[in-house]
């Protein structure tokens, strides 16, 4: 990284103050990797020269801190690419961080920073459907292991249905969360408040935690079923809970605890939803007695 | 006089200077390729016999075959895309996951479409990714590099379809499980040596991880599928 202590790039500087010394007429341009430089250094050699350069910088300064970087219409590629500009360790920490709720740390405002991604609530969302998918499949497969009238299948419709549950539960709720908030403000004036992306981005990464416990659910125990998805809810739930808080604390307290409770309530939903739908329990079930016709006896049908 | 600065400091630092005066024209040439149609002597392929073209593709795609089954950082696969290879991967794919018991009662099994769909989409989706994740391939590049790797994977589909045969036990479950991890992690080995240099290495692992997933799941209807008795 370069830093103003290097020779090389005051070096430029001089050989370009002594060109414009040998040539007025010259025309400066200056191609600069933007990263390395410090602002001084840019504002010295990168920009012609200009009376209200600080003031261009600033507003640069400002513009690129505020995240609302550019205005670029949504039906270009270049606005959902500005969703994606995150790294490895951000994804990382951001995992962590919806895993592990700490009180008073609210995601948006320590993990988010004003930088909402769109990475990581589409691949968690995916892998969970995946994830719910398959260890329904094999749970089953455990389940039914040894029964003789059971055939095995691979139960592909379950991946559709199991998507539009967790996209639409990582969508819509969001938009009417969004909404919700939205109308609040108008009618009380709150200092927090969160953008669309952002309520979307706590609410993929809130999912996280269900993945490690959607794999716990193969083993067939149901009481182990049950503790992995309380301890999944806690977590999952105080997250989003710490997250809205700040934003819903000035409003009226039962406004306040009606939409808490919602938020707990539709994740609680999901979670025992998804269990119940995809994963059969284990019951000791006396195996179907198909009714043999014999003549002047008559048969029970046992379930 | 126009003088140009270029400061990129990291690996071009020696050319961190280059002054061009105006009255030294920049000279170039530059030459587009002859078009496909003429040969280097020359003759147009149009009147060639139709064996030689059909072979010349195929040559094509069997040589991206064997890149694909010896995976070095070679560039030919990028260079020369084309989708013929994943569109006979898929097919052959789609066909040998049916005739399953499952298919011929509609009980779950996938459906020829459905592979269809799960590959070219799930090729579509990881390509768009890492395109907005700032990689460098362009979008064909990519879908013809997730195409051809699902080469081992086939392979796999056919290996266990003959293992099958010999009946549905524990052991043969046992062998396909170790034939499909063995091309499922061939498989992801192989396109991430393809598409792994197009990223800014910050980001590698994002872009490796859903390539990962996407032949996880192909590799899990491989390994599920369950024959008719």
């Amino acid at each position: 990284m370069a830093s103003t202590n290097d020779p090389f790039q005051f070096k430029e500087f001089d050989e370009a103050g002594d060109l414009l010394d040998a040539n007025r007429d010259a025309v400066t341009i200056s191609i600069d990797d933007e990263d390395l430089k410090p602002q001084k250094q840019r504002k010295a050699a990168g920009f012609p020269p200009d009376e209200d350069e600080d003031d261009h910088l600033g507003d640069d300064k400002a513009e690129l801190l505020s995240g609302e970087k550019k205005n670029v219409p949504f039906w270009t590629f270049e606005y959902y690419q500005q969703f994606f500009d995150i790294e490895t360790h951000n994804v990382r920490e951001r995992i962590i961080g919806s895993v592990l709720p700490w009180p008073g740390k609210n995601f948006i405002n320590v993990y988010l920073r004003r930088k909402p991604d769109l990475y990581g609530p589409f691949w968690i969302c995916t892998t969970l459907v995946f994830a719910i998918a398959i260890s329904g499949n094999i749970s089953n497969f455990l389940v039914n292991l040894g029964k003789p009238n059971y055939k095995y299948t691979p139960e592909f419709r379950k991946v559709s249905i199991a998507a539009t549950a967790i996209f639409s539960y990582a969508w819509f709720i969001p938009l009417g969360l969004w909404g919700l908030l939205l109308w609040r403000n108008n009618k009380v004036m709150s200092l927090v408040t969160y953008s669309f992306m952002e309520i979307v981005c706590v609410y993929g990464y809130s999912l996280s935690v269900y993945i490690p416990a959607v794999v716990l659910w193969i083993v067939p125990f149901e009481w182990l079923r049950w503790c992995s998805i309380v301890v999944a809810l806690c977590l999952s739930g105080s997250v989003l809970a710490l997250t809205f808080l700040p934003a819903l604390r000035e409003d009226h307290p039962k406004v306040m605890i009606a939409i808490l409770l919602g938020i707990e309530l539709l994740n609680a939903l999901l979670a025992i939803g998804c269990k119940t739908y995809f994963f059969s329990k284990p019951e000791n079930v006396p195996p179907v007695v198909i009714p043999v016709p014999r003549a002047g006896n008559s048969t029970k049908m046992s379930s | 006089l126009v003088v140009i600065h270029i400061n990129i400091v990291r690996p071009f630092a020696g050319l961190s200077d280059v002054s061009i005066s105006e009255d030294v024209p920049v000279e170039g040439d530059i030459s587009v390729p002859v078009a496909a149609s003429v040969t280097e002597d020359g003759f147009s392929t149009l009147d060639e016999p139709v064996k030689e073209t059909v072979l010349r593709d195929l040559r094509a795609v069997g040589s991206k075959f064997v890149h694909v089954l010896y995976p070095r950082r070679s560039s030919a696969l990028l260079r020369d895309w084309d989708l013929w290879g994943p569109l006979l991967l898929c097919v052959t794919l789609a066909l040998l996951l049916q005739g399953g018991e499952a298919d011929s009662e509609d009980r779950g099994g996938p459906q020829f479409a459905e592979v269809f769909v799960i590959i070219w989409f799930g090729s579509i989706i990881i390509t768009l990714n890492s395109k907005l994740l700032g990689g460098t391939i362009s979008f064909f590049q990519s879908l013809c590099v997730l195409g051809y790797c699902i080469l081992p994977l086939t392979v796999a589909m056919a290996v266990c379809r003959l293992v099958l045969l010999g009946g549905s036990s524990t052991v043969s479950f046992a062998v396909r499980l170790v034939v499909v991890s063995a091309s499922f992690g061939w498989s992801t080995f192989a396109s991430t040596a393809f598409l792994a240099d197009s990223q800014p290495p910050n980001r590698k692992a994002l872009v490796v991880y859903p390539v990962f997933l996407f032949y996880f799941v192909i590799g899990w209807m491989i390994l599920t599928f369950a024959p008719s008795q």
